[in-house]
């Protein structure tokens, strides 16, 4: 390896440049780029939404259709924001592809229910998605996927306003839940 | 009672699983690149190889190998403008520049005189188009002037464009742009650099 190779300054640009006129509106960052900045947050959320089991269907779904997606994001987007956004539609597909392949519907119990491969913090998975839905939903996008409240109420039908008292509510619950047997 | 930020603690690393590791999105990535390229969403792959001018940068699209890059040229932006210019739906894929990087090696172990790998050369346009297509016919091992690819492309007058051209090269290497000298026989510049151009040149004379 020729290590005297890295270190010359920048080259001027050498490929001509087109106008710069709508396209420079548009992402223009490699798509490699976004996945290996994001890809491990984005599993996290899906992990929390789906489980461990459908956590890298929902992983690898949020991502396609992102790349497929991506050309026409508008540049400066959050794009944490907008990948949690399609996190959250992916995991509502699939849990209702989920519920429809079972003859009988959700009880519960088998969202709880650890999978083989699955690690981590199960009684914590267990407390989360014993909440109701909308605390549940605040949770994980507030403070897993640390986006701001006025996006989590807009992914939970809601508000701001909503969304930081369903995130506040769903910490006290999970605080009741997980204190028992411990103290 | 425990404490709200314990609960927050355990947020933040309830989820990480086994995920933590590079090897588990290095396989979820290998299948991401795959779906995407089945379904047409691959624009451009690309991977780095070693060789003796140091590491190289190879970016193909379903047509063919789109550009070669030196380290020098700064890998981070090469890839930025091929976002900006071609797609950004780019992703490191090594399996589909399997053929360029083998085919590389060989050509710097001695033992390829010419590639056979599909070129696409939509970075390149009108007459430095023509320039880079005539490069493919100077043989291994010899040189020709700028003036006379100038001549070869359909503009004798045109020597100054042609040499641009050949600095312009975004597959070097494969298109062989350093087999351009001078008509004095002195080098010219070269996107690799002078050392790099001389290097080939003299590699190639002594096989």
């Amino acid at each position: 390896m020729n290590g005297a190779l890295r270190l010359p300054p920048r080259p001027r640009p050498r490929l001509p440049r087109r106008p710069a006129t709508a396209q420079r509106q548009r992402a223009a960052r490699p798509f490699e780029e976004i996945v290996a900045e994001h890809g491990a947050l984005v599993m996290r959320v899906c992990r929390a939404l789906v489980g461990p089991d459908d956590a890298e269907d929902a992983w690898s779904e949020t991502f396609l259709s992102a790349l497929q997606a991506y050309p026409r994001l508008r540049a400066g987007s959050n794009l944490r924001g907008w990948l949690v956004t399609i996190a959250h539609r992916k995991a509502i597909d699939l849990l209702r592809g989920r519920t429809r392949r079972r003859e009988s519907p959700l009880d519960g119990s088998e969202l709880a229910a650890p999978g083989p491969a699955a690690a981590g913090d199960e009684e914590l998975r267990s407390a989360l998605d014993a909440l109701p839905p909308k605390q549940r939903g605040a949770v994980i996008y507030r403070y897993l996927a640390g986006l701001p409240y006025a996006e989590v109420g807009k992914l939970l039908g809601s508000n701001a306003t909503a969304a930081r008292r369903s995130a506040a509510d769903g910490i006290a619950n999970l605080r009741k839940r997980l204190s028992k047997g411990t103290s | 009672m425990i404490t709200e930020k314990q609960i927050l603690d355990r947020i933040e690393q309830g989820f990480s699983g086994s995920f933590a590791g590079p090897e588990a999105i290095g396989t979820l990535h290998r299948r991401l690149a795959a779906r995407a390229e089945r379904q047409g969403l691959l624009d451009v792959s690309y991977r780095t190889v070693d060789s003796p001018l140091g590491p190289l940068l190879l970016a193909a699209t379903g047509e063919g190998l789109v550009r070669v890059a030196f380290s020098r040229e700064d890998h981070e932006s090469v890839l930025s403008r091929l976002a900006s210019e071609i797609s950004p739906r780019i992703l490191r894929t090594p399996r589909r520049l399997d053929e360029p990087a083998r085919q590389l090696e060989e050509y710097f172990a001695g033992k390829r005189r010419a590639f056979t790998v599909p070129v696409d050369l939509r970075l390149a346009h009108g007459f430095r188009r023509s320039v880079l297509l005539r490069l493919r016919d100077i043989p291994y091992g010899r040189t020709r002037s700028y003036a006379a690819i100038a001549k070869a492309a359909g503009n004798a007058g045109a020597v100054r464009a042609a040499a641009s051209a050949c600095s312009h090269n975004p597959v070097p290497l494969v298109v062989p742009c350093h087999r351009v000298v001078r008509t004095d026989g002195s080098l010219g510049g070269y996107l690799g650099g002078p050392k790099a151009k001389r290097a080939l040149l003299s590699m190639e004379a002594a096989v």
